[in-house]
Order: structure tokens, then C-alpha cells, then sequence
């Protein structure tokens, strides 16, 4: 059984929905940043989602946006992140927590869609969620990550209707992700009676696990979700934290690490606040 | 499906590939909308009411067909091939552009969207969306990189008359790339009532093929022309390509004709050694961004990285990916000319011939002006003068360190 399923079975039996936390690798830079990673579990996050920055984040808003052009601006690199992986999972012994890598698809496409997984997977990579590759697109990544061991998280959308669901989900493993919005990342956000429609519908469609985020910025928010979904997954605010730990010159102040772990923990007390039958 | 052998035309397949580029990498919010795209134009394509009302619109209100125009005294100074200008400058709004949007346009209020988004460089595409709209009544945001609003501000003051929004892009190098990714991002979010009106053969499936569809316009007249003026089709073809789509126009109805030369020419910059330039072809590898797989400027990595041309129309680090096809089956030969070239073509085809090419068009020139002497005296080559060059005009002065205005 994989991290990630085992995670989720694990939610399942503990009666709650789980936090899905995301950061960009290497904001504001790698060392921070690893300490953020490697604080997360602790802070209450059960899945963790790591941005790998792309020049062109078609589908973010200005939040990811901006901690993207932090990391790359401090010379984050695929390498790097996968080393942040391989440390993590080293370091902390931490051999639960699902990792999975969140971005677009040319840099996995540049790098060799086969050398990527494999070297993701080596890293202690569990899964990939690649914004920009649609189940009409899939096929040619699905059978290097099914040979190498990484789950292909798609993602479903509102405009995702019942003719179309079974198509993404003959490529989906480990969690289907529900963008609640139409819209980028950390903008709109989705009403509870939204949120719950939807997941209604795509259970009725599949009995993988269904993660909903965009637009999820507080722990009411957060817990208005985890009611209805298997977790919440939340982006843009966390990496906001990380900005209002930067200093008007953009160097890190030395309460950025715990201010964000700190929020990480608020968003999660919310999620464990419901109790799930 | 198999492409028919021994046919250049018969693509994209099915799933919007020309050979291994093109396809259709977009998030899922817009899949379910870019498939009710490709449904509504098909059904447009063959349906003769719609060809009427797009065919009456582009010869009563856009004035076509363009003059296919010989040029006899850039000829005699080239003392080479015979030169025709295919005249798409004198289109209503000034350059090759209409021919598109008027298609789009049409199609948007034939799905009954109600508000139309587009992106642009030099802000040609976008003064044509701006203009359609205003004829259609259909309310118009145009998303257009700062550094561009400021290096054609004429544009921009004509599309806020026509009663276009235009919004400024900060993000990235601020040029029409980063205007393609806001664009990008306004749709996912509005995808319920407004179409995406693109203005180049790039973009992910159906774009590529509609926006040439919409082009070859160009290509078909020239074919017609030509046969009219000297009996014969053209022995050269020559088109300047940020996104290709003005190129693929003037091309795609000539890719059979194996007697055709064709020369697609890109904006060199500060020259390809430089790395300062925006020719993908000649100076990038395959990836993958807005939504086509295709020839891109990009680090080891796959980061974008940012193009550089004079020319704002030019200024793209991708090409649309039927380009990337033609180059990898030879059946096109792609080419550069500098920023100082175009320029200088610019200034050329001013004194020599009374017209003011646009700074993109000028780059197609400068190619004409290396090739045409080294070919016979009887070889017809039709180079497209896709726009006009008023536009560039501050921008030219400012090069040539004059001032104008005050």
C-alpha cells in the first residue's frame, strides 16, 4: 500500500479529514525552506505538497506567484528540491508523511518524463500533481509513474461534469484533487454548500479519497471543508505566511519559520476540530 | 489518424497534434470549455451561413482581398527575384490580424459568450479584437505586458476608443508572454461567459488550426493573384514569425506545391550569439507552455526564459507548434534578422516604395532583401507585409535618436 493510501485509511480510522499543506520548494530560500518542510508534520499537516517554481504558473495566482519568483529567484532547482525530498525523509526519519510535487508540466517534460519519476521516486517522492497535464495529455506520463512507484493526482474543476469525470479518473491514484473555484490559486473561494455538491457528485463517481482546495484561507475555512471532504488542501495562505516573515528589504525575519508552522497548526486545529462519522 | 502521405495539410490530428507538438496542455477548469470550442467551431466550419457572414465581413468591412502588389523599385534595388508585396497592411485596422479576430469574434457570438479577453504584443491583435468588439457590441479586455503599453502607446490609446479595457501586465518581463499567462488566468476564472479570442497559431488545440484556418485567407488570395498577374504560382514565399500566424496564412495553402520555397523569418534581437533574441526555432529546443508542446527559449531546466525583439509583435519565447512541425519535416526553412536589420529594411521600403512597414513585417524585408539578389531575375516571391507601421513610429524615432512632438 502506498504513503498516501495508507494516510488516507489512517484519516479514515482517526474519524477526520486530513490537511493537505502546500510550499514552494526554496521560498523564500532552500534552507528556509527546508525547515518549513521539515516542520510541517509536526504543525499538523498529514499530506504535504511541494511547489516546484515555474516561470509561467499558469493557473496561480498572485500568492503562489510570488513565492515561486522568491525560490527561483534563490536559485531553487529541480535537484534541489528532490534533495529536500531525500533529507526530509533521511532526517527526520519520517517515513509516513505522503510527499507529493505540484507544478507544470515542462519541467518534468525537460528533465525526461521516465529520468523524473524515477529520480522522484528515488527522493522519496510519493505522488505528482501537474496543473497543466489533463487527462488528454496523461498517457504520457502515466506509465513511467506507474513503473516508478508515483501516484498521478489529477485534478477535477467545477466545469468537470458527469460525462467527463470517468475520463479523469481512469488516470487518477491516490486522491482525486477538487478545485472548488473556477479561478486561480488562493483567490475565489468555494461556499461549504458548493463544496459539499461537489464532492457528493464525484463520490458517487469513485471511492478514491477527494482533497478540495483553492481559495481555503482560514481554519473556519479550512474546517468548512474537511466536513464534507477526505482533506483540505491549502496553498496561498500558508505561502503568504512565509512573505509576512520577510522584511521590507526581503530578508527573512527570524520568527518566519515558527509564524508559518504556527498558521500551519491553526488551519490544522480547524480541520481536527470536525469529527467525521 | 494517418496523415495522408505526401500532404502537409492534412493536420492536426484529432487530439490537436501536428507530429508531436501542439496538444492541448491546459488546466482542467478550461479542457471542458477548449472541447466545446473545437465542437462550435466544426460545426461553424462547414456551415454556409457562418462562411457568408465571415466572407462578407472581411471583404466590406476589412477590405479584402489585399492587393497582391509588385514592387518594382525594391526589385530593381534588389536586382534579383521579382517582388510582390502581398498588401495585408492596408487591412481596416491595419495589419493581418482582422482576418483572425472577425472569425473568433463571429464564433463567440455564436456560442453566445458575452465578453471577449484577448492578449497582445504589439497591440495589432489586440486594436483588432478591440474593433470587433465594438462592432458586435460585445464588451473587450485586453491583456497587454507594461513594457509594451509604453513602447506602443498608440495601440493602446486606440483600443480605450474602441472600448476595450486594456490591463497592464507587471508580472515576468511584463511582454506579451506574461499578457498570455494573465489571459490565461482571467479565463479560467470567467470561462462561463467569455471567449478567449488568441492571436496567434499557438495556444492549445483547436487554436493552432482555427487561427490558420482563419489566415489562409492570405495564402489562398496569393495563390489567385498570382496566377492572375503572371500565370504561374510564386517560386518563393517569404513571412516574418513571432507566434507564425500572419506566415502560416501566406504558407499552409502553398505547403504541397513542392516548387514553393518558403522562408519563415524570426526576430534575432541583439543577435542569436547574444542570447538576446526570440527566435525559438533557431535558438530553442521542445517543451511545453500555454497549453502546445512546441519550440521554446528555456534554461536546462525548462524555466522559460525571456525573449528579446525590437519588434513588441515578435517579443514571444514560443512559436505556434504547425511551425515546429514544418521546421522538423524541412518543408520550411526558418531564418533570422537582427534588430538592426529590420530596421533598416524599415527605413528601406519607406524611401523606396511609400510605405511604412510595421517593425514585425520589416524583419520578413530584411530577409528579402539578403535573398532576392541571390536568386534569377524570373523567380516570383511574395513576401507578406502583414501590417503597417505607424505604430511604430515613436519607438523608430526614438532609435534613430530624433524627436518628434514637441
Amino acid at each position: 500500500m502506498s504513503r498516501i493510501t495508507k494516510r488516507f485509511a489512517q484519516l479514515k480510522a482517526d474519524k477526520r479529514a486530513g490537511l493537505v499543506a502546500y510550499i514552494a520548494a526554496g521560498d523564500p530560500d532552500p534552507a528556509l525552506s527546508y525547515q518549513i518542510l521539515k516542520g510541517l508534520p509536526a504543525a499538523g499537516a498529514d499530506l504535504i505538497e511541494l511547489g516546484m517554481p515555474f516561470t509561467d504558473p499558469m493557473a496561480d495566482g498572485p500568492s503562489v506567484q510570488h513565492a515561486g519568483q522568491r525560490a527561483l529567484k534563490a536559485g531553487i532547482t529541480v535537484d534541489i528540491t528532490f534533495d529536500m525530498v531525500r533529507r526530509f525523509r533521511k532526517e527526520t526519519g519520517d517515513g509516513d508523511t505522503p510527499i507529493l510535487l505540484m507544478g507544470y508540466y515542462n519541467l518534468v517534460s525537460q528533465r525526461g518524463v521516465e529520468r523524473f519519476c524515477k529520480d522522484a521516486a528515488a527522493a522519496g517522492v510519493d505522488g505528482l500533481i501537474l496543473v497543466d497535464l489533463p487527462p488528454e495529455e496523461a498517457d504520457e506520463l502515466k506509465p513511467h509513474a506507474l513503473a516508478a512507484g508515483i501516484e498521478t493526482v489529477l485534478l477535477a474543476a467545477p466545469t468537470t461534469d458527469e460525462k467527463r469525470l470517468p475520463a479523469v479518473l481512469k488516470y487518477v491514484s491516490g486522491f482525486l484533487y477538487f478545485v472548488s473555484v473556477l479561478g486561480t490559486t488562493g483567490t475565489k473561494s468555494a461556499s461549504e454548500e458548493a463544496v459539499r455538491t461537489h464532492v457528493e457528485r464525484i463520490k458517487r463517481h469513485t471511492a478514491l479519497p477527494v482533497v478540495v482546495g483553492f481559495g481555503i484561507k482560514t481554519p473556519d475555512q479550512a474546517a468548512a471543508v474537511a466536513r464534507h471532504a477526505d482533506a483540505a488542501a491549502i496553498g496561498s495562505a500558508i505561502v503568504d505566511r512565509v512573505k509576512a516573515g520577510l522584511d521590507d528589504k526581503g530578508k527573512p525575519k527570524p520568527d518566519l519559520v515558527p509564524g508559518v508552522l504556527a498558521y500551519v497548526k491553526a488551519l490544522a486545529d480547524g480541520v481536527r476540530g470536525v469529527r467525521k462519522v | 489518424m494517418a496523415p495522408t502521405p505526401n500532404s502537409f495539410r492534412t493536420g492536426p490530428d484529432e487530439r490537436g497534434h501536428f507530429g508531436v507538438f501542439g496538444g492541448r496542455f491546459v488546466a482542467e477548469t478550461l479542457m471542458p470549455l477548449i472541447l466545446d470550442l473545437e465542437k462550435a467551431y466544426n460545426e461553424a466550419k462547414t456551415d454556409p451561413q457562418f462562411q457568408g457572414e465571415l466572407s462578407y465581413l472581411l471583404s466590406h468591412y476589412a477590405g479584402r482581398p489585399s492587393p497582391l502588389y509588385f514592387a518594382e523599385r525594391l526589385t530593381r534595388r534588389l536586382g534579383g527575384a521579382k517582388v510582390y508585396l502581398k498588401r495585408d497592411e492596408l487591412n481596416h485596422t491595419g495589419s493581418h490580424k482582422i482576418n483572425n479576430v472577425l472569425g473568433q469574434v463571429l464564433l463567440a457570438k455564436r456560442m453566445g459568450k458575452t465578453r471577449v479577453i484577448a492578449e497582445t504584443g504589439a497591440g495589432q491583435h489586440g486594436v483588432a479584437t478591440a474593433t470587433a468588439c465594438a462592432l458586435f457590441d460585445i464588451p473587450c479586455v485586453v491583456f497587454m505586458g507594461s513594457v509594451d503599453v509604453d513602447r506602443q502607446s498608440p495601440n493602446v490609446f486606440r483600443m480605450k476608443m474602441l472600448g476595450a479595457e486594456v490591463r497592464p501586465v507587471t508580472a515576468g518581463a511584463a511582454t506579451l508572454k506574461d499578457a498570455m499567462n494573465e489571459a490565461l488566468r482571467d479565463w479560467v476564472a470567467t470561462c462561463e461567459n467569455t471567449f478567449y479570442c488568441i492571436g496567434t497559431v499557438a495556444g492549445p488545440h483547436p487554436y493552432p488550426a482555427m487561427v490558420r484556418d482563419f489566415q489562409c485567407v492570405i495564402g489562398n488570395e496569393v495563390r489567385k493573384q498570382m496566377m492572375e498577374a503572371e500565370g504561374r504560382l510564386p517560386d518563393t514565399l517569404v513571412a516574418c514569425i513571432g507566434g507564425g500566424s500572419n506566415a502560416m496564412g501566406l504558407f499552409h495553402p502553398f505547403l504541397d506545391d513542392a516548387g514553393v520555397r518558403i522562408v519563415g523569418v524570426e526576430a534575432a534581437g541583439k543577435g542569436i550569439e547574444t542570447g538576446e533574441h526570440a527566435a525559438s526555432l533557431t535558438g530553442g529546443r521542445p517543451g511545453v507552455l500555454h497549453g502546445n508542446r512546441t519550440y521554446l527559449l528555456q534554461d536546462k531546466e525548462g524555466q522559460i526564459t525571456e525573449a528579446h525583439s525590437i519588434s513588441a509583435g515578435l517579443d514571444y519565447p514560443g512559436i505556434g507548434p504547425e511551425h515546429s512541425w514544418l521546421k522538423e519535416r524541412g518543408r520550411v526553412e526558418y531564418v533570422s534578422a537582427t534588430d538592426d536589420e529590420a530596421l533598416e529594411a524599415f527605413q528601406l521600403l519607406c524611401k523606396l516604395e511609400g510605405i511604412i512597414p510595421a517593425l514585425e513585417s520589416s524583419h520578413a524585408l530584411a530577409h528579402v532583401t539578403k535573398l532576392a539578389p541571390t536568386l534569377p531575375k524570373d523567380n516570383l516571391l511574395v513576401m507578406n507585409l502583414s501590417g503597417r507601421g505607424d505604430k511604430d513610429v515613436p519607438q523608430v524615432a526614438a532609435r534613430l535618436g530624433v524627436k518628434i512632438g514637441s
